[in-house]
C-alpha cells in the first residue's frame, strides 16, 4: 500500500503524511493518506473499512424485524431515518398502508433526528476549525431532544423504534408538549450558533471559497443530501420522491449554489429551521389511531426486488432489497451517502491547505461506521 | 528593617545589606541569586498551575459547564493532581529522533519564559531586574521560546511535529514585528525603556487613558499579536489539535511535555503582565488627577493586587478570545500581520509620535 | 483594495467578533445556564425515563410468581443470541407433564436493546427496566438468570 501511495506523488518536494484512522479530525476510524508540498494538499486518498462489520452480509442472516437493529449502528446519527428506510421498503413490498398517526409521528421524529445530526454536525465542524466551544453548546441543545427519544422511544442515540407495519409502541403523552417546548427554546438558542460562528469574519474566512465543487461534478460525483445541495444540485428526495408526510406538509428546498464549505455549512444551519417548521406543522395534528398495523410474527417477502429512497441527514439513503420469497432476504444493499460524498474529496481539496482540508472533510459531515457498514 | 506591603524597596535594601555585612561580597551575590532563583521557581509553579486551573474553569462556564469539581473544594487541586500524574507518565523515547534536541527544546521553551519574568515589576521595588532597556530586554528574551518549539519540531522525526514548528518560526518571525512596534509606540510615549520609569510615568493615569487613540490601538495590537506570541488561540496553528494532533509536541510526554504546557501558561502570564504594565500602569493605583480622595482610595489598596489583578483581566480577555473563535489558517494569519496589523501599527508609531511632539495626550 | 473598503472591513470584521465574544460572555456571567448534572451525587435524585432500555428483567410479583412459559419466541426473535431458554420437564399434580422454564440465560454484554423481545412475548413476561449501571469486574457477571430463585409461573398464564 505503501509503494501505491509513493507513486501518487509527483515531484521531490512533496512527501505524505498519514491523517487517521486516530486523527482528531475525521470523526473516527477513517484514513486520509495525504500528499502535500509544504502545507498545500496534492492529493487525497481515503482508505475506509477500519469499522467494516459487514452489516448487509448480517442482514442476509436476519428477519426482517431484526435487521432494523443493525440499520441502527450504520448512520448512528441518524438512525430512526436509516430505519425508516427499511420499514418503507418491507412496508411497501407487502402492499402494507400504515396508519396516519404513524405516517406523522415518523416525520416528527425523523425531523428531530435531523436536527440533532445537524447539531452534533454543528459542533464538530466548529471543532474542527478550532472553536472549541461550538462542541459544547450543540450537545447542550442536542441533549434536549436525546430526552424526547428517550422519553417516547427508550433509546437516546439508537432508538430501534420503526418496525415492519409501525412503531414499537405509542409515542409518551408528554411527548408533544416536550416538542414544543424544545421548538421554542432552539429558535431562541439558533441565532446564538451564527453569532458564534457564522457570522465570524475567522469562520466566513475558513470558509468562504474554500473546497469548492461545481454543480456539474457534484451531480458527477454523486453528491447528495446538503453537500449536494450546497453545490445547487437539487437532489432532497422528500421533495422529490416523497415518503411518509412530505408531500403534505409545506417545506423549502434548501439551496445554495457556491458550492463552497460555506454553502454546505449554511444548507445545514437552514435545514434545521426548515425542521422545525415541518415539526410545527405536524406536531399538533397528530392523528388518533393505531401505532402499528398488526403483522404477521414472521414476516415473507414476495419474490423480487424492492427498492425505497429515503432523506437521511447527510444524503440520499436506499435501501435495495432481493427477496427470494424467504423470511430472510437473499440480499441488502445500502446505498450510504457518506461513502459517496466522500469520493468528492479528493478534487475538493485539490490544491489548498491541510486546514482547509479539515474544513471539507468536517463539511461533508462524514458519518464513519455507515460508510464501511 | 520596616516591612512595607505598598514598597518593597527598603525591605529589599534590608535584606541586601543584611547579606553584604554578614557574608562576602561573591557569596553574598550568589545567596541573592539562589533566594530570587527559589521565589521566581516557586512563583512559576504556582502561578502557572493556578493559570491551568483557572483556563479550565472560565472555559467550562463560557461552554455551560462547571469544570472541574473532583479534587479538593471546586476543584482547586485538579491542576497539582495533574502535575503528579505528568511527573509519574513514561518518559517515550523515539526511534531515530536527535536524542539530545529532543531533550533540549523544553528547557530552551522553559528557560526563554523564565527569563522574561526577571524583568517584570511585581510592585514597587519587588523587581529581579530594574534594566535601563526592560522592554527591549523582554522581547528579545522572549522571542528564544520559539528556538525550543522549532528544535522541539525538528528533533521529534515526526511530520506532524515538523508542520507545527514550522508554523509557529513563520507566525513568531512576523508577529514579534507587531509585538516590538506596538511597544514601542508606548515607549515614545514614556520615553524610556526601563520598567520602573515606565511605570512611575503612570502615576497620574495609565498610558491607555493618556496616548487615547494610539494608545488604544497599541493595545489592540499588542493583544492580538501577544495572543499569536503565545500560541494561543485563535492563533494555536503550532499545534492545531484538529489539523496536526498535538503540533510541535506530539511525541512529547510526562513532564517533558509539562514543560511545554507550563511554559504556554507562562508566557501568558508574561505577555499579559506586560500589557498590564505598559498601558495599564502596572502595580501602579488607579489615579485621576484632581481627585485626591479617589486617589487616596485607590492608594490603600497594595501594588502587587494592582499588578495580579490587571494581569488577570487581561488573562481572561485572552481566555475569552480563545474560546470564542476559530483557529486562522496560516495564509490568513500572515495577511492579518503583513496586510493589517503591520501598516496600522506603523501609521500609529508616527501618530503616537506626532502626539508627543505636540503634546496632544494628556 | 481602496482605503474605504481596507477601514471597512476591518470595522466589520471586529464586530463580527465582538458578537461571538457577546454569546460566550453572556454565558460565562450567568453560571446558572449550567447544564452539568453532578452524576453520582445526584443519583438519590435521578429519576430515569420509564421506557429507558437499560436492561430486559424479568418481573416477579409478591409471590414469587412470574409469567414466562418457556415457549423460546424470545429466543427464536433475538437477533444476536443475547437471550437462553432452558426448560425442564415436569409431572404436574394432575400427572400430566409439562415444560416450564428452569433458566432463562440473559448476556447483557451482548444484547443490542432491539426490544424484540419484550414486543413479541406472548404473555408479557420481559419488560425493559431503567437500570443503567451495569459496569462489573467480570465479564461473566454479565451472564444473568432472569427467573428468581424458587419462582413459579403465575396462575392463569398459559
Amino acid at each position: 500500500m505503501v509503494e501505491e501511495v509513493q507513486n501518487k506523488i509527483d515531484t521531490e518536494e512533496e512527501y505524505t503524511i498519514n491523517m487517521g484512522p486516530q486523527h482528531p479530525s475525521t470523526h473516527g476510524v477513517l484514513r486520509f493518506v495525504v500528499s502535500l508540498k509544504g502545507e498545500i494538499v496534492k492529493n487525497v486518498q481515503p482508505h475506509c473499512g477500519y469499522i467494516h462489520r459487514g452489516i448487509e452480509r448480517m442482514c442476509e442472516k436476519l428477519t426482517y424485524q431484526q435487521i432494523i437493529h443493525l440499520t441502527d449502528r450504520m448512520d448512528y446519527l441518524s438512525a430512526h431515518i436509516n430505519n425508516a428506510a427499511v420499514c418503507l421498503t418491507v412496508e411497501s413490498a407487502l402492499d402494507i398502508e400504515v396508519p396516519e398517526r404513524v405516517k406523522y409521528i415518523r416525520t416528527i421524529i425523523e425531523e428531530l433526528n435531523r436536527i440533532a445530526s445537524h447539531q452534533l454536525w454543528w459542533c464538530a465542524f466548529g471543532m474542527d476549525l478550532g472553536g472549541l466551544t461550538c462542541f459544547f453548546y450543540g450537545l447542550r441543545d442536542r441533549e434536549k431532544i436525546l430526552d424526547i427519544f428517550e422519553e417516547s422511544t427508550g433509546g437516546r442515540l439508537i432508538q430501534s423504534y420503526n418496525c415492519p407495519g409501525g412503531l414499537m409502541n405509542d409515542i409518551h403523552p408528554n411527548f408533544q408538549q416536550k416538542v414544543k417546548d424544545f421548538i421554542k427554546y432552539f429558535r431562541k438558542v439558533l441565532p446564538e450558533y451564527d453569532q458564534l460562528l457564522t457570522g465570524n469574519v475567522i469562520f466566513q474566512e475558513r470558509t468562504k471559497k474554500v473546497g469548492y465543487i461545481s454543480k456539474e461534478e457534484a451531480i458527477n460525483y454523486g453528491l447528495t443530501g446538503p453537500s449536494g445541495r450546497g453545490s445547487g444540485f437539487a437532489c432532497d428526495v422528500r421533495k422529490r420522491a416523497p415518503y411518509h408526510m412530505y408531500d403534505k406538509v409545506n417545506f423549502k428546498e434548501i439551496l445554495y449554489t457556491e458550492g463552497d464549505t460555506l454553502a454546505r455549512y449554511k444548507v445545514r444551519i437552514d435545514e434545521m429551521w426548515e425542521s422545525m417548521n415541518i415539526i410545527e406543522q405536524l406536531i399538533d395534528n397528530i392523528p388518533e389511531g393505531d401505532f402499528a398495523v398488526k403483522m404477521k410474527p414472521i414476516i415473507k417477502l414476495p419474490e423480487g426486488e424492492f427498492f425505497q429512497r429515503v432523506e437521511s441527514a447527510r444524503g440520499e439513503l436506499d435501501v435495495f432489497i432481493v427477496s427470494d420469497g424467504n423470511k430472510n432476504p437473499y440480499r441488502v444493499k445500502f446505498r450510504s451517502p457518506n461513502l459517496v460524498n466522500l469520493s468528492a474529496i479528493n478534487i475538493m481539496s485539490k490544491d489548498q491547505k491541510i486546514a482547509d482540508l479539515v474544513a471539507i472533510s468536517g463539511s461533508l459531515d462524514l458519518v464513519i461506521p455507515c460508510m464501511d457498514r | 528593617m520596616n516591612f512595607n506591603i505598598y514598597d518593597f524597596t527598603s525591605f529589599n535594601q534590608w535584606i541586601d545589606n543584611y547579606l553584604y555585612t554578614s557574608l562576602s561580597p561573591f557569596w553574598a551575590l550568589i545567596v541573592e541569586m539562589t533566594i530570587i532563583g527559589l521565589v521566581f521557581l516557586t512563583g512559576y509553579a504556582l502561578v502557572g498551575l493556578f493559570l491551568v486551573y483557572l483556563e479550565r474553569k472560565v472555559c467550562a462556564l463560557m461552554q455551560n459547564r462547571i469544570g472541574p469539581n473532583r479534587v479538593g473544594p471546586f476543584g482547586l487541586f485538579q491542576t497539582i493532581a495533574d502535575l503528579i500524574k505528568l511527573l509519574l507518565k513514561e518518559l517515550i523515547s523515539i526511534k531515530q529522533a536527535d536524542k539530545l534536541l529532543f531533550n533540549l527544546a523544553p528547557f530552551i521553551v522553559i528557560i526563554a519564559s523564565f527569563l522574561c519574568i526577571a524583568a517584570i515589576p511585581f510592585a514597587k521595588g519587588l523587581h529581579a531586574m530594574d534594566f535601563n532597556i526592560g522592554v527591549f530586554y523582554v522581547m528579545a528574551v522572549s522571542s528564544m521560546g520559539v528556538v525550543g518549539i522549532l528544535i522541539a519540531g525538528w528533533s521529534s522525526n515526526n511530520k506532524y511535529s515538523l508542520i507545527g514548528a514550522m508554523r509557529s518560526g513563520a507566525q513568531i518571525v512576523s508577529y514579534e514585528l507587531s509585538v516590538g512596534l506596538s511597544l514601542i509606540t508606548m515607549v515614545v510615549l514614556a520615553g524610556s525603556m526601563q520598567f520602573s520609569t515606565i511605570v512611575e510615568a503612570q502615576s497620574d493615569g495609565w498610558f491607555i487613558f493618556k496616548g487615547h487613540i494610539s494608545s488604544v490601538i497599541a493595545f489592540i495590537i499588542f493583544m492580538i499579536a501577544s495572543t499569536a506570541e503565545t500560541n494561543r488561540g485563535p492563533f494555536d496553528l503550532a499545534e492545531a489539535e484538529s489539523e496536526l494532533t498535538a503540533g510541535f509536541h506530539t511525541e512529547y510526554s510526562g513532564i517533558k511535555f509539562a514543560f511545554f504546557f507550563l511554559a504556554e501558561y507562562m508566557n501568558m502570564f508574561i505577555v499579559a503582565a506586560i500589557a498590564a504594565t505598559v498601558f495599564w500602569g502596572g502595580w501602579m493605583p488607579l489615579h485621576i488627577g484632581g481627585l485626591d480622595g479617589f486617589n487616596h482610595v485607590m492608594d490603600f489598596i497594595p501594588p502587587f493586587v494592582w499588578f495580579f489583578g490587571k494581569t488577570f483581566v487581561i488573562i481572561f480577555l485572552m481566555m475569552w478570545f480563545k474560546w470564542t473563535f476559530p483557529r486562522l489558517r496560516i495564509d490568513q494569519l500572515l495577511t492579518l500581520e503583513w496586510k493589517y496589523l503591520l501598516p496600522i501599527n506603523l501609521l500609529n508609531v508616527l501618530l503616537m509620535a506626532l502626539m508627543v511632539l505636540m503634546g496632544w495626550h494628556f | 483594495m481602496n482605503v474605504i473598503g481596507y477601514i471597512s472591513s476591518i470595522f466589520k470584521g471586529v464586530i463580527s467578533l465582538l458578537k461571538g465574544m457577546k454569546v460566550t460572555g453572556s454565558y460565562f456571567f450567568r453560571p446558572w445556564t449550567v447544564v452539568t448534572q453532578k452524576y453520582p451525587e445526584n443519583r438519590k435524585t435521578l429519576v430515569m425515563y420509564e421506557r429507558m432500555k437499560g436492561e430486559i428483567v424479568m418481573p416477579h410479583n409478591a409471590n414469587n410468581e412470574h409469567k414466562c412459559t418457556g415457549c423460546g419466541i424470545c429466543e427464536i426473535n433475538c437477533p444476536n443470541g443475547t437471550i437462553e431458554v432452558i426448560s425442564k420437564q415436569i409431572q404436574t399434580e394432575e400427572g400430566k407433564k409439562k415444560r416450564i422454564i428452569d433458566k432463562h440465560i440473559y448476556r447483557i454484554g451482548m444484547c443490542t436493546f432491539c426490544g424484540l423481545c419484550v414486543k413479541t412475548c406472548p404473555s408479557n413476561a420481559l419488560a425493559f427496566a431503567p437500570n443503567f449501571e451495569h459496569a462489573v469486574f467480570n465479564r461473566a457477571k454479565l451472564t444473568k438468570v432472569l427467573n428468581q430463585e424458587g419462582s413459579v409461573l403465575e396462575k392463569g398464564v398459559e
